[in-house]
């Protein structure tokens, strides 16, 4: 029986990783994750874990330190937001090519600079082609749900890739939501226990990690890494079908809201998608035929399935929480143009930068793009690709 | 039972011949003397940071380390071998190792460690992890080409402080990092050297690695290439460091400095600073009053390590 429960995102995070009882969690402090070290420190004092917790002097430190944990046999989680996720950057690549599933709760917030504490998604974006799977989860339910899964995926011998969850710093991180968690003895054993085929702890097989890889093998490692996260795809569906027999809750690669007959769609990540999803409610009452894409896989891109959900669209919207500075358009949509490009040719696909540095999205704002995706269909016509919304221009 | 290098020496090497150090490298011989320390039925699981050590011995598909070896960058080998060593806390505590006991060691160069690490490493120590961290110090950034570091001396020649016609190479003096760590207040700090029949750096290994806690060494490890001596003088350019007193020997154990070896006659720093290729600058006319400034430099520190130790 699921345990019924009102909590906030970082809290819902932080059961799940008592719940796991990693081996070695090393974190941190930095807005709005913060939380989730903190709840995790006091599990620790109360010996409702046996994880040995490292306070770091930094997020360098605290990526390094997972990736020595890890690599040393043991499972690791860890938690940050924007500048650290930021100082962390030159270890995430190496957490990923040295293979190690490190697990990391990335609380979306406005990566500096300026500096600004609450969320957007420019952090994570800027992480997109590190090495990580990245999931997306929209409330706190996703929330935990995903770090839970994220386990299983990582640690899957055809994958062996480190996974971002991430969720949105403090409406989904700080806002207390009804959430149904599982029971701690099944939790513990969806997870299992971590059995790296290889580690330094093992005093039987000494192994060395992190050689030099010069032009004789450093291809041939990078593209062993590419098929990897290749693999992630169907180890994803495969966790998901598991957790959904636990839980009956249905995990995919993305959600799909009233798409079966949509004309027009808007895609989008995180808890935006609830706001949209209200949006295309009030449409479909009027008549319109409006539909939603909410990403949950970001990396791995689930390409031939996102053509196959817009395939039918005559219009589409992309909603980016962040923007690339290439003067072109948002990580997403770059994504979303060239996945469908030469696949489903001819949608009309325009790109919308939102809620940067924690700017409210209205529900005014998304209709108003729905309202131009109506305009696009009536008229065939795209006047602009690369758009703001709710700035003061 | 005493030291004695014959039978050290006969102990199988945890660390391999074929590496890719330079002939006269102070660096393998110190990493070597250190792993000797370990007793034989012991594991080691040993990090190093990015540099002249790390790319020489550890080049895909060879590896020089017996033991487990992890490298992962350049700034971070404290926090990533603190890291391994939190894992084997928790997997013995969870019961999922065998016996037997672990030693965690970490290497690190001046560069790795009194610069880009220092962070990491003062996290680390201050922490607590049951872990020996040994720098290994050649004075600048050897593996990028000899840059200087804040280990280099003061007037070295390296290619990010030339020699010109208006600067005398390095402006400053070099940074203490030996009493930085002391001041950490740790259980061991050390500090020595490939010195006489490597008894100092066995000795001090050996308490680094069997004291509990976090423990640092700090060890100095020529480099022919970026000093610019003859590859066989390695051992008589160490003698001279520590003879004129630019390099002493002392150990600071649970907060008390003891000097380990006192020279009967201090020898003047030029003694040291001439076999030297970086240093050759200073030997023109006119310019002694640099090598003045060095002995000043020198005798300040040493006379501050004998009042620490109560010896003044
Ligand atoms: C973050 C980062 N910055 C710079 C470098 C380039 N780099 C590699 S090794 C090195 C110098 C190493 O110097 P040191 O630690 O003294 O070791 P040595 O090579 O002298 O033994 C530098 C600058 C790097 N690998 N990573
Ligand atoms: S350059 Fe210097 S430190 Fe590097 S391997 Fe050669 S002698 Fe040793
Ligand atoms: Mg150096």
């Amino acid at each position: 029986m699921a345990i019924r429960d009102r909590l906030s995102g970082n809290e819902a995070v932080a059961v799940a990783m008592r719940q796991i009882n990693p081996d070695v969690v090393a974190a941190f402090p930095i807005t709005p994750s913060t939380e989730v070290p903190q709840y995790f420190s006091s599990f620790v004092a109360d010996g409702k874990v046996d994880t040995e917790f490292v306070p770091v002097e930094s997020e360098h430190s605290a990526m390094s330190a997972c990736i020595g944990a890890q690599a040393a046999g043991a499972r690791t989680v860890t938690a940050t937001s924007a500048n650290g996720l930021a100082l962390m950057w030159e270890m995430l690549y190496i957490a990923a090519s040295l293979r190690l599933p490190v697990m990391l709760a990335v609380v979306n917030r406005a990566l500096s600079g300026p500096i600004n504490i609450h969320n957007d998604h420019s952090d994570s974006m800027g992480a997109r082609d590190s090495g990580w799977i990245q999931i997306y989860g929209e409330t706190n339910q996703e929330a935990y749900d995903n770090l839970i899964q994220a386990i299983r995926i990582g640690e899957h011998p055809d994958v062996m890739l480190p996974v971002m969850s991430c969720y949105d710093g403090f409406i989904t991180s700080h806002a207390v939501e009804n959430i149904d968690l599982i029971e701690d003895d099944k939790v513990k054993e969806f997870v299992g226990e971590y059995k790296p085929q290889y580690h330094l702890n093992d005093r039987f097989n000494p192994v060395s990690m992190g050689a030099l890889d010069l032009q004789n093998h450093y291809f041939e490692h990078k593209r062993q890494q590419a098929e990897a996260m290749r693999n992630a795809k169907k180890v994803i569906l495969e966790v998901a079908e598991e957790f959904y027999k636990l839980t009956g809750r249905k995990y995919g690669l993305f959600e799909e809201y009233k798409m079966e007959d949509a004309e027009i769609a808007v895609v989008v990540i995180n808890s935006t998608a609830g706001t949209a999803k209200y949006v295309v409610d009030r449409l479909r009452e009027k008549g319109v035929k409006a539909g939603l894409v909410k990403i949950r896989v970001y990396r791995p891109f689930p390409v031939e399935e996102i053509v196959a959900a817009l395939s039918k669209c005559k219009a589409v919207a992309v909603m980016d929480k962040a923007d690339s500075f290439n003067a072109a358009g948002g990580p997403l949509f770059t994504d979303v143009t060239s996945a469908l490009y030469g696949r489903a040719d001819g949608i009309k696909v325009i790109n919308y930068i939102y809620g940067l540095g924690g700017r409210d999205v209205k529900t005014d704002d998304i209709e108003a793009i729905y309202n131009t995706l109506l305009d696009i269909v009536k008229t065939g016509e795209v006047k602009s690709v690369y758009n703001y919304i709710g700035v003061r221009e | 039972m005493a030291y004695n290098l014959k039978v050290e020496a006969k102990k199988p090497e945890r660390f391999t011949g074929g590496h890719r150090m330079c002939a006269g490298c102070g660096a393998p011989v110190v990493v070597r003397t250190i792993l000797r320390a370990l007793k034989p039925e012991d594991h080691a699981v040993i990090g190093a940071a990015t540099g002249c050590l790390e790319v020489s011995t550890f080049l895909y598909p060879y590896t020089a380390w017996k033991d487990s070896f992890i490298h992962s960058a350049f700034e971070n080998a404290a926090a990533t071998i603190a890291g391994a060593e939190a894992a084997y806390v928790a997997l013995k505590r969870k019961g999922k190792l065998p016996e037997g006991d672990t030693k965690f060691i970490a290497f690190g160069g001046d560069g790795g460690t009194y610069d880009i690490g220092l962070q990491a490493l003062s996290g680390a120590m201050e922490r607590g992890h049951n872990m020996v961290y040994v720098c290994y110090d050649n004075g600048a950034y050897m593996n990028t080409g000899i840059q200087r570091s804040s280990a280099t001396p003061r007037y070295a020649d390296t290619t990010t402080s030339p020699v010109g016609s208006v600067i005398p190479g390095k402006k400053q003096p070099r940074k203490d990092l030996t009493m930085i760590m002391a001041n950490h207040h740790l259980p061991y700090v050390a500090q020595t050297a490939p010195f006489g029949n490597f008894k100092d750096l066995h000795e001090k290994a050996q308490k680094a690695l069997y004291t509990d806690g976090p423990c640092f060494l700090n060890v100095l490890a020529p480099c022919p290439r970026g000093w610019r001596y003859d590859t066989p003088k390695l051992m008589e350019i160490c003698k001279l460091a520590v003879e004129t007193c630019f390099w002493p020997l002392y150990e600071v154990i649970d907060g008390k400095y003891v000097i380990n070896y006192k020279p009967k006659k201090k020898l003047p720093v030029e003694e040291y600073l001439k076999p030297q290729g970086r240093f050759r600058h200073l030997f023109k006319k006119g310019n002694e009053h640099l090598i003045a400034e060095i002995q000043e430099e020198v005798d300040r520190r040493w006379n501050e390590l004998l009042v620490l130790a109560g010896e003044a």
